[in-house]
């Protein structure tokens, strides 16, 4: 009854093609990043600042890059975490090299870094495909984690390997409480939503989208595979570098090259497979489901055992969470086998119909 | 056709939704009796993939649902079987664009289609010689890899092993598609050959209103996922509706585009 279009009549193409076509759309958009930017900050606690919202919106970011590559694309990589450890890695070395760069710009050239290092580990994309594909983006993944370990000149010859960089100071903002790096993480996140949202209904996106669907009809025509396959791993890359730039100055503070191993790639493929392929609402609910359902489970569980009147400990709590966690991500794939911004368009079309069932 | 006591397949009132909220079929019904040949013809998007998919329970797989109606199999209600106990109990469907395994040859194809008989080696082989005998094309090419036989090689090849399963009926789509007018006759040819000689029934969709109408006893003409039409398949190509929308071949003849103005019959069934 509330989500229905009727009576919204689209006069100018400009109005036909913006981004949320639907007035209720752009409304809860809208009202969602007013409550994102103008309440949050007023009634959340450092606690689910620092352990929920941050991780989650970074993560979100760094899910996007790789929706990009793997859900328009059609390209599978194994190896998002090392183009985050090139991200936030060529943003400390810029942050202890040039001194006083502001750090927008050191998160722009990062992330340029991670798109060239992107595209090089795309290379043999244009050769082989799908799981052999996996395999190949492995290499970065140890690669990187070889490099960051070994070349002390990356971690300036600092004896333990991990490096530790000063809270980000910009034209005078320290950015060190948990409520202003949720507000600096939140508006970064945002603009490259908005940008990665943009790029997918471009062109470009419409090339990546034909090379998933079909790469030799897209060859047919005219669409130059190369072209298509290192762009998705660049941009894809961009968006890795630029979360792991975060991730380690905002989220982590301090980081060693463990931080970014082949766990966090996997667990980036997760969010994006349960979120919902080519989507980037599928990243932020495939992110949000992977971040805050063990934090959720460990809360509920303890609660849910005194109710039962059983006395759950600790390491029950984290031994049930697992498989609770497995059991919910085989349900909901089931449930909607392409993730959960499929379920989300489902209700809406049926929300649209409501109340004829189709 | 409902006079005979009992059809093969009856389908009943079906209504098909896709992916929850798309509606494609509003309610076919059909007969095919024993030893008929019944063609579904209609264009593109008209339902007749679909409903040839709901028969053998392929919708699953495209986010498909028979939400109404019911689809009996010798009096048996099978729209709850899965597609494996269909062909267990004699329904093969020879799916459109013919679906060879590539990487075997033409003759483990053909075996393949044999996998859920229990009837001997010795059985399998006297009907792989018949099915050689029925497509003569197949024995010289019985060692090449499926993947690089010619389109007609593969469509008889799809044909031969959905006879392997020993059916009582094969559901055909889209036999035509993409092959040259020659080859397609000789398939339709076999097709009415089997259908009288092994007294296998078949139910066909098709876009080649003609050719299937010359081969089909009966037929149903499809449009936007309701049966507008049934009748014997003479009856329906004598028709003057079936020849202006389906075949192109108006009162006056052929149709000329030259011509400045013409009219077009108005579908009766269209309200």
């Amino acid at each position: 009854m509330l989500y229905r279009e009727n009576g919204q009549f689209k006069s100018t193409y400009r109005e036909d093609q913006q981004l949320f076509p639907i007035l209720q759309d752009r409304v809860f958009m809208l009202g969602l990043l007013v409550f994102a930017f103008g309440v949050v900050p007023f009634i959340a606690s450092d606690y689910v600042f620092k352990a929920v919202l941050i991780p989650w919106l970074i993560l979100a970011l760094a899910a996007v890059g790789l929706n990009i590559l793997v859900g328009y694309c059609g390209q599978i990589s194994l190896g998002t975490a090392a183009f985050m450890a090139v991200g936030a890695y060529a943003a400390y070395n810029l942050f202890i090299r040039i001194p006083g760069l502001n750090f927008v710009a050191i998160l722009f050239i990062a992330g340029f870094i991670a798109a060239l290092v992107g595209m090089l580990f795309g290379i043999p994309s244009l050769r082989i495909k799908g799981l052999y594909l996996a395999v190949a983006t492995l290499a970065a993944q140890f690669f990187m984690d070889w490099v960051f370990a070994r070349v002390k000149w990356f971690t300036n010859y600092n004896p333990s390997g991990s490096v530790a960089p000063p809270a980000i100071d910009m034209l005078g903002w320290t950015v060190d409480a948990p409520v202003e790096k949720y507000l600096f993480v939140l508006a970064i996140v945002a603009v490259f939503s908005l940008a990665a949202r943009n790029l997918t209904r471009s062109a470009i996106g419409r090339a990546w989208m034909a090379t998933r669907d079909m790469d030799v009809a897209a060859e047919v025509i005219g669409i130059r595979p190369v072209h298509a396959k290192l762009t998705a791993f660049g941009v894809s890359s961009f968006f890795a570098g630029v979360a792991g730039a975060l991730w380690g100055f905002v989220h982590l503070g301090a980081w060693e090259p463990l931080a970014f191993n082949i766990n966090l790639s996997f667990n980036l493929l997760f969010m994006i497979i349960i979120g919902g392929m080519g989507s980037i609402l599928g990243s932020f609910l495939g992110s949000a489901f992977i971040v805050l359902m063990p934090i959720l489970l460990n809360q509920v569980l303890p609660a849910l055992g005194g109710l039962f009147g059983i006395h759950v400990d600790t390491a029950l709590v984290s031994h049930v969470e697992l498989m609770v966690f497995g059991a919910l991500i085989v349900f909901f794939l089931i449930a909607e086998p392409h993730g959960l911004a499929r379920l989300w368009a489902i209700g809406k079309e049926k929300l649209r119909l409501w109340p004829f069932p189709h | 056709m409902s006079d005979s006591p009992q059809p093969l397949l009856a389908v009943h009132g079906i209504e098909v939704i896709y992916n929850h909220v798309i509606l494609v079929l509003k309610g076919v019904s059909l007969h095919v009796p024993e030893g008929g040949v019944v063609a579904i013809l209609g264009g593109n998007g008209a339902g007749k993939t679909t409903t040839l998919r709901a028969i053998s329970n392929l919708l699953k797989g495209e986010r498909g649902n028979v939400t109404k109606g019911s689809i009996e199999f010798r009096g048996e209600k099978v729209h709850e079987l899965s597609p494996s106990d269909l062909v267990k109990r004699g329904v093969v469907q020879v799916m459109e664009g013919r679906h060879c395994f590539g990487h075997l040859t033409v003759e483990e194809n053909l075996l393949t289609g044999a996998y859920t008989r229990n009837d001997g080696r010795g059985a399998v082989a006297a009907d792989l010689e018949k099915v050689y005998a029925y497509f003569p094309r197949l024995k010289t090419r019985r060692h090449s890899q499926a993947g690089y036989t010619s389109g007609g090689e593969q469509q008889m090849t799809a044909v031969g092993r959905a006879l392997m399963a020993k059916p009582s009926m094969i559901l055909l789509d889209e036999p035509s598609m993409g092959l040259a007018p020659q080859i397609v006759e000789e398939i339709f040819g076999i097709v009415k050959d089997l259908n009288e000689k092994e007294k296998v029934s078949f139910l066909l969709a098709e876009q080649n209103t003609m050719v299937a109408l010359r081969y089909a006893n009966f037929g149903y003409i499809l449009e936007n996922g309701r049966v507008v039409m049934e009748g014997t398949a003479k009856n329906l190509a004598d028709n003057e509706d079936v020849k202006e929308f389906y075949l192109g071949i108006s009162k006056a003849g052929r149709k000329s585009f030259r011509d400045v103005k013409h009219y077009r019959r108005r579908k009766r069934w269209l309200a």
